[in-house]
């Protein structure tokens, strides 16, 4: 059995302009120690599929239309909120991405930290205050019984990220959500912080869920992936699948619109041409059809189902319908491997 | 090589907080910008990247030190000449969303250049701003609508057509993709590069995106809590660092290729300290793998080692 | 669908333009947009239903009964309300139906010409201390002295300005007026200010200098049109402000004077006579206080959101 297990997720939000079709079926599994990679790009579903996960989906503006969260085979949406929170903080817990407006201010970080301790894991006063120390220590941040005693805004944005991760740490949870987690931080710093949260699963065999735009990071943490589209999973695999053998147009455009560090000659970059999908009146078909250079009739059409391409690997996309024409496959992607 | 555009000597900008403390957000630049090519500024956050990109643009004044635009020094200017460079000297924002009068037509945005300047009127007008946007590769028949109709990447298009109207020789860039989707940042990262060719401009293009950075770039300059710490050639730059803040910024970029092992990666230790309070001699040197005595008692000299390749570190004295 | 019909669909699409370049969303000026949204709310329609009931009724009101607001007919004094008298009489025989609309004249003169003077001068106010500050000394000294001015301004509580007034001035109408906007336009006056600072750093208004337009352009094309929705939203909560005002001063007989009724006088005449049974004296006129408060305030929430640009851009993550 995975440890959580999403099945046909379908959330949506009602604002002004209309219904948001946030998140349209979507279904992964994570396993024990297993970092997976959700990328995507901005309004593509990603946060609002971890924010469901973490019932953070609010009446009456958002709704789970329908769709199962199983966390160790227990049903997360069926439950009360007190059972939910018995849950949140302990076994699943979250980072953010700004580190500021999640802590609060008027509070020190180390009572921040043993907070939670009290509040999950009935332990003593002295007992909390002695293991947050000890949290903040292994968070790599010096100093650790006079930062007990700081507030959030004398910390650095790196540092705060940490403390970020040392609360959610604090009760060891067997999921660990990153949204974004880097994504405010300089590049020395990511490096860092990715470092820390490498590891954190190699030593606690915590599972991780990484929400990123960023190829590299996924190259670099990620042992599963998962692609989304407007609202939708367009690939998912595994990381070595995604970089060696990407099966959607979008991941490959993806691919190719990055530039390769490590390449020499300065070529044109080659982007992915027109914009993301208009959430309010998304496109009747594929939601990537109006972007892709592949698109066929039938794209404009329906949604195609997910295909299984190979073993663990699962793309949406018509191209590999036994009805599709054979087209180019990814040369530029079989270049670089 | 070319002829510079821009030049500034020992640019300082410094700002007061509270009563004793002063931010050295700019602590002592002096850099060429060669007419024609694209300058790259790296740098953390802190670092003052922005603050010296803007203090070129003429949106601030320097502290201390001078910025010369065609040999001329920007700070001392007659009206008529100030009203000149203004309109040749340009910026494009990072953020397309604040950028854009919420309030404003996109033909009413684009023009305003052109109306401030008197470049055109009436048919001229509308048919210099059709060719605009067709330019940045939008559809003229989007001229009567409003900034919030469009994404991100369009917004920024049309940033760019509106800088673009007034014809001008330089543009800071001050991270124009930094806000974008993946997918959009290289659009308009192409774009740019076309329009530096067809427009004959130059650009200081800011970013902390080294990747972005050097795929842009013809120099590459990278700049740390106000100072600049090395200067080279694009290629020479990312295959040959030499300051240890440079090796260490590029091997912390994450590389998209799981298959290559986790190169011998240096991750720095700590944090940038504040501009505040800045570290005596060479600023880098609190964190710096290969610190020396020397590295506190004075600041490393700002000198050529290579061709073309500049850097301030004691490793090279 | 038959498998060979389907499998026609498997052929590639024929894009003569892209697709994906054209924007779906429908262009719409921003006040269309703005009225859809109040529509849209139920509770801000409400209120503006309210306020059009309200002033139908003080306009025709009084003319829908045979009796006026000031005729006395003292034999039938003291009525409860019947399809003769339908809200009863006072103590004088006069109509009270008469008497609220002639009241709601009163209420709503008061109310609207009052938040038409706070916004005169709070506009302008506000508006020259937050173009001119940070505008070099001369304009640094004008922010302040008028800001000085508004603190002390606010620092004096409106009822000693109001019995002053009353010294020097016959109570009535025009007094009442004066009062309260002479204490009333400070709070927009910050309010102003506030935005106009905020918006002076934006990057559009950076933008806009630096592609060379001028002053008047940049607060006629930039500041104001971007103010313009916090100055309606804070006009729609000072009218009901100013009517409560009015009442209040009125039931403390420091307001409008007989022959005039308003909605507070004719209150504060009740008092006594509640007890004794006259309930429908009292409740007239409370009721429409609390009507005209309650659907004031309930409009300017409405119109707050719908002109809230982060509603407006609708959704986001």
């Amino acid at each position: 059995m995975s440890l959580l297990k999403v099945n046909n997720l379908k959330v949506n939000f009602k604002t002004y302009g209309g219904t948001i079709r946030a998140v349209r079926n979507v279904s992964f599994e994570v396993d024990y120690g297993e970092t997976v990679a959700i990328v995507g790009e901005s309004g593509s579903g990603k946060s609002v599929t971890v924010q469901a996960i973490m019932g953070l989906i609010k009446k009456p503006a958002g709704e789970i239309e329908k769709g199962n969260i199983l966390f160790k085979g227990k049903e997360l949406l069926q439950l009360s909120q007190k059972q939910l929170r018995e849950i949140k903080g302990k076994q699943i817990s979250m980072v953010f991405q700004d580190s500021m407006t999640s802590l609060n201010p008027t509070m020190k970080v180390g009572k921040q930290i043993s907070e939670v301790l009290l509040y999950h894991q009935h332990v003593s006063k002295q007992e909390a205050k002695a293991r947050a120390i000890e949290m903040i220590k292994e968070v790599g941040i010096p100093n650790a019984e006079r930062r007990y005693e700081q507030y959030p805004h004398e910390f650095s944005g790196g540092m705060r990220q940490r403390i970020m991760i040392a609360i959610a740490l604090a009760c060891n949870p067997d999921l660990l959500i990153a949204d974004e987690p880097t994504t405010a931080l300089d590049v020395t710093i990511q490096a860092q912080v990715l470092g820390l949260l490498e590891g954190i699963k190699e030593n606690k065999n915590t599972s991780i869920i990484l929400i990123t735009h960023d190829l590299g990071v996924v190259a670099e943490s990620a042992d599963k992936v998962i692609v989304m589209y407007g609202g939708m999973m367009v690939e998912k695999c595994s990381v070595q699948e995604l970089f060696s053998n990407p099966n959607h147009p979008y991941t490959w455009g993806l691919l190719e619109s990055i530039p390769n560090v490590s390449n020499k000659d300065k070529e044109r970059l080659k982007p992915i041409e027109g914009s993301p999908p208009d959430l309010f009146s998304p496109p009747k078909g594929c939601p990537f059809a109006p972007r892709c250079k592949y698109a066929m009739d039938i794209c404009m059409e329906e949604v195609p189902r997910l295909y299984d391409v190979a073993d663990g690997h699962s793309s949406r996309c018509f191209l590999n319908d036994e009805m599709a024409p054979n087209i180019a496959t990814f040369s530029e992607v079989e270049e670089r491997v | 090589m070319n002829q510079e555009i821009i030049k500034t000597t020992n640019v300082k900008k410094h700002y007061a907080i509270g009563k004793q403390q002063v931010v050295r957000s700019v602590d002592g630049i002096s850099i060429d910008i060669y007419q024609g090519e694209t300058f790259g500024l790296v740098g953390e956050s802190g670092s003052g990247k922005s603050t010296f990109g803007k203090t070129i643009a003429g949106l601030t004044n320097p502290t201390d030190g001078s910025v010369y635009y065609e040999g001329n020094n920007v700070n001392n200017l007659s009206k008529k000449e100030r009203h000149r460079i203004n309109r040749e000297i340009q910026i494009i924002f990072q953020d397309p969303q604040a950028s854009l009068n919420p309030r404003m037509q996109v033909g009413d945005i684009i023009a305003e250049g052109i109306d401030a300047h008197g470049l055109a009127k009436g048919k001229a007008r509308k048919e210099r701003i059709y060719d605009l946007l067709e330019r940045v590769g939008l559809n003229p028949d989007v001229v009567k609508r409003y900034p919030h109709e469009f994404s991100g990447g369009q917004r920024q298009r049309i940033g760019i057509a509106r800088t673009l109207a007034v014809q001008p020789k330089f543009i800071v860039a001050d991270e124009p993709i930094s806000a974008l989707d993946v997918s959009i940042q290289a659009q308009v990262l192409n774009l740019l590069n076309d329009l530096k060719d067809s427009e004959d401009l130059t650009y200081l293009f800011i970013a902390h995106d080294l990747s972005m950075v050097k795929h842009i770039s013809d120099r590459i300059g990278v700049m740390y809590l106000g100072n600049m710490m090395e200067l080279a050639r694009s290629e020479q730059l990312f295959d040959n660092p030499k300051h240890p803040y440079t090796q260490a910024l590029l091997s912390a970029i994450p590389v998209p290729d799981p298959t290559l092992s986790k190169r011998d990666r240096i991750v720095l230790q700590g944090e940038p300290p504040s501009p505040v309070n800045p570290p005596s001699g060479c600023k880098f040197r609190t964190r710096c793998p290969h610190a020396m005595e020397i590295c506190s008692l004075e600041a490393p000299m700002w000198k050529e080692i290579h061709a073309d390749h500049w850097t301030a570190c004691h490793l090279y004295s | 669908m038959s498998r060979e019909a389907r499998e026609l669909l498997f052929k590639p699409v024929n894009k003569k333009e892209s697709l994906s370049e054209q924007i779906i969303r429908p262009s719409l000026p921003i006040w269309k947009e703005t009225a859809i949204n109040i529509l849209k709310n139920k509770l801000a329609l409400f209120g503006l239903v309210l306020i059009l009931i309200i002033t139908f009724f003080a306009i025709a009101g009084p003319a829908m009964v045979p009796y006026s607001a000031s005729e006395q007919e003292l034999t039938k004094n003291n009525l409860a309300p019947s399809s003769e008298h339908w809200f009863g009489t006072d103590d004088l025989g006069r109509d009270v139906w008469a008497r609220t609309w002639q009241g709601a004249r009163v209420s709503l003169t008061i109310g609207l010409v009052a938040a038409l003077l706070d916004l005169i001068i709070g506009v302008t106010v506000g508006g020259i201390s937050g173009y001119m500050a940070g505008k070099g000394k001369r304009g640094d000294r004008i922010d302040s002295i008028l800001m000085r001015i508004v603190e002390v301004l606010y620092g004096i509580p409106y009822l000693l300005v109001v019995i002053l007034l009353m010294v020097i001035m016959e109570p009535g109408i025009i007094t009442i007026i004066i009062a309260l906007s002479a204490t009333g336009w400070v709070g927009m006056a910050r309010i102003v200010r506030g935005q106009i600072l905020q918006l002076k750093s934006q990057d559009y208004v950076l933008a806009a200098e630096k592609l060379g337009s001028s002053h008047a352009k940049i607060i006629g094309k930039h500041l104001i049109p971007n103010t313009m929705g916090i100055i309606i939203v804070n006009l729609t909560f000072s009218v009901p402000s100013a009517i409560f005002s009015e009442s209040f001063l009125s039931f403390l007989g420091l307001g409008v004077q007989a022959p005039f009724a308003s909605w507070g006088t004719m209150a504060n005449d009740a008092l006594g006579v509640v007890i004794g049974g006259q309930w429908w004296r009292l409740f007239f006129p409370a009721l429409m206080i609390s009507i005209t408060m309650f659907a004031f305030n309930a409009f300017g929430d409405g119109l707050q959101d719908a002109l809230d640009p982060k509603v407006r851009k609708k959704g986001g993550k």
